[in-house]
């Protein structure tokens, strides 16, 4: 699994041989943020994740395992957007193999203060200056087609990278018009953002293009702690040994998941649930309908893993804390975080567990 | 241990394990004691790099070298810095953009064997290196107090075979050990336990044993944990106001404690690292635990100044020669004039060489790259107490600093808005606005009386300047009153709820990075308003005998500065 490595942004032409990533069996407690990008990994029109922490909590190293855990996809080699076949490779796009190759679901690193032309694509300079051709240089929104694109300090983030990236998320379309070139290839991501909220808030338009949101913290328990600081030395003492030990976990959670996709065409959704998801909704005033809509896929998508029948309360009950939390409207004076008021809405309104 | 014998320990640790350590942080000013350090790093075993804070990506990454390639025809590849594991030393990490941050950031994670040595020249508790870097570096040192006196030349010997420290064993205790005192130190990151270990690793390998004793995660605490410690450890068993006391040496020596090999040499108290660990707190941290939580709310700034928000957009400037650094746009059409007058000499030129294929020759010289220029609107948010105290005695006067002020705002088109406080809550007179006749007439029918919620005045300019800041201005908050706060937010009549809440807000306030004034117009200045200004990190302005031209001058003054 050594070549499942996340790519990173710049265009690191010397190939190095980077260490497998931390396996993501191994990653201690942080439950709601693992079963948030599980959910993702089995319905990516769920619509992201967002992972708010403190430092030093592990969502970094849940974002690169997951990469090492995603299903393989089946795309052109050598295609720029990682097109599934022949005929949705972009006309731009110089693909001479006309082969179908399995690779890795790309994972991206958007990095801080990262350029609008590295992000959205530019004409390549090159070949403009060196051979006066006018050909188109994909950036690292053609990379994240069908995969993920990681943010780390989202909030940070410069404002118009921030537009650039809530119009793309919606339209699922990279439209490029500039400097004479007009190009458009499709850039489906599920985004997965992380940060620290202590540093600056996030605009709430791009929350809401979230579909989930997890609160993450260092764990309290001492013992907990401890085991987080004796795996992850085990694992940088001798990686290979470790991954051994912890290759069939991740290998029976990847087997979930797949077959988690699989199921959640069949799913019924009987109208008692979706009632539940419109009643929370409502009672926790969230803004829009995009609240009914995620909670109902992340229900969905959590029943399929769980390779239950029908999508239930219970399964509305577990994910609507990540699914609706960072809806609500906000105020700046409550330190505790809507993480409470949401848990109050659910007991109140789907009765206490 | 001096801290210069620290200092020595953390580059023979670093110089042991360079990648598992990640790095080291060295806040010190620019003088002989740091020359004397950096002098020192030649010790590491991989190749210095040095790089500074505006480094561009191509440098870091590596690319296509556009310069080169123009200049011989055929496509010329530049490695990056990062390419290969090399130790960076970053000069002026104080400021280092959040984008730099990230990328280094990045580039330890990978595992590829860099190590970063920052160098802080941060003079203010405020300017230091990003967090999110900093987090990832080991070993803090801080060698703002040492004299050249105390300091000798580094000499490192560098081993001719580098010690093994992933073979070294830790022992679970200490583990268990480590985590306990990192989250008694208030440490809430995961990082720095794990770094300890690695560090005593380090040291033990370093001495040539195969497993971590006492000695090892006691220097290891001293150096990784200790000065990351957001509150004094609470002393277990005997109440202890005394400083903490001097690094105390571990009683066993290395060579005892190997000889024994007895269970109980690693049964250490945790008292013993705990006290390793202490002696290294941060200097300043009883002061920075009375100013608040400490070392929180930083607002991402470091030092780099308000951001030069949206360089590359706004209005077009004439574009002029420039360089490929991958950061800038080239102005395509002004480059191919300049490059067109000398395509028939160039072709002749290029007839001797085998590039006859070119169609286009342009040069390096060519390159036009394009400038845009964009100034983001200044917003300036009054916060006017118009409370029955303030109306009495200094109402007449902050209106007419109000007037005077947005006067000069006028003349520079900054928008003005109005918020007034007074009885159970806070009234948007004016959302933003360049209207001078609107203001001044909102302005002069503002009347006075009842008490002071200021709570709710800064939550109402807090609204305000957040929703202008989506809308791309640089909002400021100026506050005039005369202090006493003794509304709350849910409009009760309760003084210390009412103070809490108007702290609470300042808070918030200076989360989001805003700048912001506070003026004092009671007759006597008020220390709970320095409180406040302090908490907004605002500048505070007593003014009990100002009149509105001072006040104005006053006011402009600070916020040029």
């Amino acid at each position: 699994m050594t070549d499942q490595t996340p790519v990173t942004a710049a265009p690191s032409r010397a190939v190095s041989t980077r260490p497998a990533p931390f396996p993501f069996s191994a990653i201690v407690g942080q439950e709601e943020m693992k079963q948030a990008m599980i959910l993702t990994a089995i319905d990516p029109k769920i619509g992201g994740v967002l992972v708010f922490g403190d430092r030093g909590t592990g969502k970094s190293t849940a974002v690169r395992a997951l990469a090492a855990l995603l299903p393989e996809i089946e795309a052109v080699e050598g295609c720029p957007v990682n097109a599934p076949s022949e005929h949705d490779i972009p006309d731009w796009a110089e693909v001479e193999a006309r082969q179908i190759v399995r690779k890795p679901t790309p994972v991206v690193d958007l990095p801080l203060g990262v350029t609008e032309d590295r992000v959205v694509g530019a004409l390549d300079i090159e070949k403009a200056l060196s051979r006066g051709e006018k050909a188109f240089e994909p950036g690292l929104l053609a990379r994240a087609n069908r995969g993920y694109l990681y943010i780390d300090e989202v909030n940070l983030l410069e404002d118009h990278i921030v537009d650039l990236l809530l119009d793309v998320a919606q339209s699922g379309e990279n439209v490029v018009e500039r400097e004479g070139l007009s190009i458009r290839h499709p850039a489906r991501f599920v985004l997965v953002g992380s940060g620290n909220p202590e540093e600056g808030e996030l605009r709430p338009q791009l929350l809401d293009r979230f579909g989930l949101s997890v609160e993450v913290a260092s764990p309290t328990d001492i013992d907990e702690r401890i085991e987080v600081i004796r795996r992850r030395d085990a694992y940088e003492t001798d990686p290979a040994a470790f991954l051994d030990r912890w290759a069939p976990e991740d290998a029976t959670l990847r087997a979930s998941i797949v077959a988690g996709k699989g199921r959640i065409g069949a799913l019924e959704v009987p109208d008692d649930t979706l009632r539940a998801c419109a009643e929370l909704c409502v009672a926790l005033g969230a803004d829009g309908l995009r609240g009914e809509l995620t909670l109902l896929r992340a229900a969905r998508a959590l029943a399929a893993y769980e390779g239950v029948e029908t999508v239930g309360i219970a399964e509305v009950r577990a994910v609507a804390p990540s699914a609706l939390r960072h809806r609500l409207r906000r105020d700046p004076l409550d330190e505790a975080g809507s993480t409470a008021r949401v848990l109050r809405v659910i007991d109140e309104v789907l009765g206490a567990a | 241990m001096t801290p210069w014998e620290r200092a020595t320990l953390a580059l023979r640790l670093l110089a042991a394990d360079p990648a598992g350590l990640g790095g080291l942080w060295l806040r010190a000013r620019s003088g002989p004691v740091r020359d004397r350090f950096v002098a020192g790093l030649e010790a590491l075993p991989l190749p210095v790099r040095k790089i500074h804070t505006g480094i561009a990506d191509e440098q870091l990454y590596g690319g296509v070298d556009l310069s080169a390639t123009l200049g011989a025809g055929k496509v010329v590849w530049q490695s990056g810095l990062l390419a290969r594991p090399a130790a960076i030393v970053l000069p002026m990490a104080e400021r280092c953009s959040p984008g730099l941050a990230a990328r280094l950031a990045l580039a330890l994670e990978e595992g590829q064997g860099h190590c970063l040595v920052a160098l802080d020249e941060g003079a203010e508790p405020d300017e230091a290196l990003p967090h999110a870097l900093a987090e990832r570096l080991a070993l803090h040192l801080d060698l703002d107090a040492v004299a050249y006196g105390e300091t000798v030349p580094l000499s490192i010997e560098i081993p001719r075979v580098p010690p093994d420290v992933a073979s070294v064993r830790a022992p679970d205790s200490a583990v268990r050990d480590l985590t306990a005192i990192a989250l008694r130190l208030g440490i809430d990151s995961l990082r720095p336990p794990l770094f300890a270990l690695r560090a005593a690793k380090a040291h033990a390998a370093l001495d040539g044993r195969p497993e971590v004793t006492t000695d090892d995660l006691g220097r290891a605490a001293a150096l990784v944990l200790g000065p990351r410690a957001t509150q004094a450890p609470e002393a277990a068993g005997e109440p202890d106001d005394a400083p903490p006391p001097p690094p105390s040496e571990p009683p066993d020596a290395p060579e005892d404690s190997s000889d024994a090999q007895g269970e109980d040499d690693l049964r250490l108290p945790e008292e013993i690292l705990l006290e390793a660990a202490a002696a290294t707190l941060p200097r300043d941290l009883l002061e920075r635990l009375a100013a608040g939580r400490a070392a929180c709310t930083q607002a991402g700034t470091s030092g780099t100044g308000a951001g030069k928000k949206g360089n590359r957009r706004g209005r077009p400037l004439p574009s002029r020669p420039g360089k490929l650094d991958g950061e800038s746009h080239v102005d395509m059409i002004a480059t191919l004039r300049a490059a067109a007058p000398w395509q028939p000499v160039r072709r002749v030129q290029a007839k001797g060489r085998a590039t006859g294929a070119q169609r286009l020759h342009v040069r390096p010289p060519d390159i036009r790259t394009k400038r845009y220029q964009e100034q983001s609107d200044r917003l300036l948010i009054f916060v006017v107490d118009a409370s029955g105290s303030a109306a009495m005695t200094r109402l007449a006067e902050a209106k007419g600093a109000v007037e005077l002020l947005l006067g000069e705002a006028y003349a520079r088109r900054d928008h003005v808005a109005l918020v007034a406080f007074r009885g159970e809550g806070a009234e948007v007179l004016l959302p933003p606005t360049r209207s001078l006749v609107q203001t001044k007439r909102r302005l002069a029918a503002l009347p006075g009386g009842g008490g002071t919620p200021l709570a709710a005045g800064l939550k109402a300019a807090l609204d305000l300047a957040r929703t202008a800041q989506g809308r791309g201005m640089t909002p400021t908050v100026a506050v005039l009153t005369d202090g006493r706060a003794n509304i709350a937010l849910d409009g009760s009549a309760n003084r210390a709820a009412a103070a809490a809440d108007a702290t609470q807000l300042a808070r918030a306030i200076r989360g989001l990075g805003l700048p912001g004034l506070v003026i004092d117009v009671s007759p006597r200045p008020q220390p709970a308003l320095k409180t406040l200004a302090a908490e907004m990190s605002a500048p505070y302005l007593a003014l009990p005998r100002a009149d509105a031209k001072r006040l104005s001058t006053a006011v402009a003054a600070s916020l040029d500065a």
